[in-house]
């Protein structure tokens, strides 16, 4: 009892969200709501609707900066390991030929550098989109993972008779109020 | 842009002023029947949520006796010693390696579908391509037992990865085209699987939205990390997507050119040539290709998804089994044309043997199943009837395995020392045990047809006319 007092309340945020059947409808809703300087909460939808990320209108991601550099530090590690193994830690002849013949190097470090930029780009994906074993899922309504899109509006535009109106003028089937936590 | 009701009506038109891609399509649509997006749901999950049928419990039981019978075998040749094997001093790459050379060029196909295709922007490959990738994983580890029962001490398998050690340390030889393999292989195990889990997971969350609560809702919440559906992970996930297609791409190609390499960089006439790298490659996804018809053939009838492996869909298959059968007939030629004009003799002797040798029978079996037994792939209707496909897809991985038996044992049942030549039979011990790697292989994806969703839902949405069909009109703004 008395730790539920002392702990502060969580920090909830106001969202409208609207249910759509068709990504046309989300899709156009988004757009609207963008153009009346809305602010878009998220949205949800069972597939990865094309031209959704430009509706919503979000940022670049530089998930590929990190595939490449992670590539990179693949390659150099795989390369300096094989080196240093092959010309200063036990150097072996080979059939007379020179200890650092970098052919001989190439596909291990091509492998090393393509498993290091998949792995590292997942990785990354997961921390990024806060997706990990145990994690709950947001759910403000039913259905996104079947055949419901799903537009959230927000934060602090409940009291935006324009954010309701955009939500019912692009066919959404159902409008309601939720708190969620940040 | 502003659009009008009666424009959407006809070509519903993007906020980039083009009209979306299925609108223009002149194909007919990918799946069957105008399904909706929940049925799509229901179609691909429900199978997980009731209990098989009798098909699925006899094959599953076929196949975990077969597993069953590799597992008693392999345990007898470790327990006893490689002399189980037919193996000699002259043939010392029997069954084994051509079962790994096997699995592993199976594997590539379902790399081609998830990566390559989609990179080539074929949209078809959405109904395959879960199936396909799982099949990739379980190939490559059927593949992965054999050059770990070769070794004759598979308890010091880890001698293979360069760890320090008290031996020196004294490291793995990086210039053996084995251990590139081994970095290769294992590489290739772990970003397919990779991949195929990414792919998962729109599928594990849908599965998991649909579970009462208990065990196997915390199961699948498990397993599919919270995925909410969220635009901004979607987008996201798209790129990671594209990224390791891209990755998964050239890492393909690099397994097989390895496991060419295995043979090329030695100087066995048959085995030491240039033309390995693509010719591996192609005839890997050749004969993976002639699997996943196999798998896809079984799968749609036993599992219902006709209407979504379309026969047209088996035609595309069918197109791509024809123009890689045609790239590997050319390799065939070139490997004679070649040993003929290096003026050679160990390597015209090593293809007149190949071709009428002692195991001119396998050759003939070979040049067969792979060359003439495909052209019949030119007919539309042959192409688009799985009756007639599955036999073709069965002839052709038959033929392709004795590929591979060819190009091991006739390049060294005869040598560069007459004295040493020899024949090589296998024993029982080794039909036993690639017996075995069928169980495995068919015991997993039994077990992936029943508890992981067997078609990617979350992409075929994406291909659907439903979804995108205008709603209510929106008002001009």
């Amino acid at each position: 009892m008395m730790a539920e007092r002392l702990a502060p309340p969580p920090r909830r945020i106001k969202l409208l969200v609207g249910v759509f059947e068709q990504e046309t409808g989300l899709l156009a809703a988004a757009r609207a709501a963008r153009e009346q300087n809305l602010p878009v909460y998220d949205a949800y939808t069972p597939y990865a609707v094309h031209g959704l990320d430009a509706a919503m209108g979000l940022p670049r991601t530089r998930l590929p900066t990190v595939c490449f550099f992670c590539g990179l530090a693949g390659l150099a590690a795989a390369l300096a390991f094989q080196l240093w193994t092959a010309t200063s830690n036990w150097p072996m002849n080979v059939g007379g030929k020179p200890f650092h013949s970098l052919p001989a190097l190439v596909p291990v470090s091509f492998e090393t550098a393509v498993l290091l930029a998949s792995l590292a780009t997942v990785l990354a994906f997961f921390l990024r989109a806060r997706l990990w074993p145990g994690r709950s899922p947001v759910s403000l309504a039913n259905g996104v993972t079947d055949d419901r899109f799903v537009l959230a509006l927000g934060p602090a535009v409940t009291f935006d008779p324009r954010a309701g109106e955009v939500l019912r003028q692009h066919g959404a089937v159902e409008i309601r109020e939720i708190e969620a936590a940040p | 842009m502003e659009t009008r009701p009666s424009e959407l009506a006809v070509a519903p038109v993007e906020a980039g002023g083009h009209p979306p891609e299925w609108a223009l399509s002149p194909h007919p649509p990918l799946v069957d029947g105008e399904k909706s997006l929940h049925q799509v749901t229901e179609d691909v999950v429900s199978p997980l949520e009731r209990f098989p049928g009798p098909a699925w419990y006899a094959g599953f039981l076929l196949s975990a006796a077969a597993f069953l019978l590799g597992v008693i075998l392999v345990t007898h040749e470790i327990w006893t010693g490689i002399g189980t094997w037919g193996l000699n001093t002259t043939v010392g790459w029997g069954w084994d390696i051509t079962n790994f050379v096997f699995w592993i060029g199976i594997g590539h196909a379902g790399t081609l579908i998830s990566a390559i295709l989609f990179l080539f922007r074929q949209r078809w490959r959405t109904a395959v391509n879960r199936a396909a990738e799982a099949m990739t994983l379980f190939a490559v580890m059927c593949a992965g037992v054999f050059p770990l029962i070769h070794m004759g001490r598979p308890w010091l398998a880890y001698w293979v990865f360069p760890y320090p050690n008290h031996r020196g340390p004294l490291w793995v030889n990086f210039r053996s085209p084995l251990l590139w393999d081994v970095f290769a292989i294992s590489t290739y195990f772990l970003v397919s699987a990779t991949f195929w889990y990414l792919g998962l997971l729109p599928d594990l969350a849908s599965v998991r939205d649909r579970c009462k609560p208990g065990l196997r809702r915390t199961i699948f919440q498990l397993a599919s990390l919270g995925w909410s559906g969220s635009g901004r992970t979607w987008a996201r996930y798209e790129t990671v997507y594209l990224l390791l297609a891209g990755l998964a791409t050239p890492l393909v190609f690099s397994v097989h050119t390895i496991v060419s390499f295995d043979f090329a960089t030695s100087i066995v006439p048959g085995w030491h040539t240039t033309i390995f790298p693509p010719y591996f490659v192609c005839g890997a996804i050749f004969s993976g290709l002639a699997m996943v018809l196999t798998l896809m053939i079984v799968a749609r009838k036993v599992m219902r998804f006709e209407a979504y492996i379309t026969t047209r869909h088996l035609d595309a298959l069918s197109r791509l089994v024809l123009l890689t059968s045609c790239i590997v007939t050319l390799a065939y030629l070139t490997e004679f044309f070649m040993a003929w004009y290096s003026a050679n003799p160990y390597e015209r002797f090593a293809f007149l043997n190949r071709a009428a040798g002692p195991y001119g029978w396998a050759f003939a079996i070979m040049i067969a199943c792979n060359v003439a037994v495909p052209q019949l792939l030119w007919f539309r209707g042959i192409r688009t009837s799985p009756a007639l496909l599955f036999p073709i897809s069965i002839l052709i991985n038959l033929g392709m395995w004795f590929e591979r038996f060819v190009i091991i044992t006739t390049s060294l049942h005869r040598d560069y020392l007459p004295s040493s030549w020899s024949l090589y039979a296998p024993t029982y011990v080794e039909v036993g045990t690639f017996v075995g790697s069928f169980g495995l292989f068919f015991t997993c994806f039994f077990l992936f047809c029943r508890f992981v969703p067997m078609i990617a839902a979350s992409e075929i949405k994406g291909v659907l006319h439903d979804g995108r069909t205008p709603g209510p009109a929106a008002p001009p703004h």
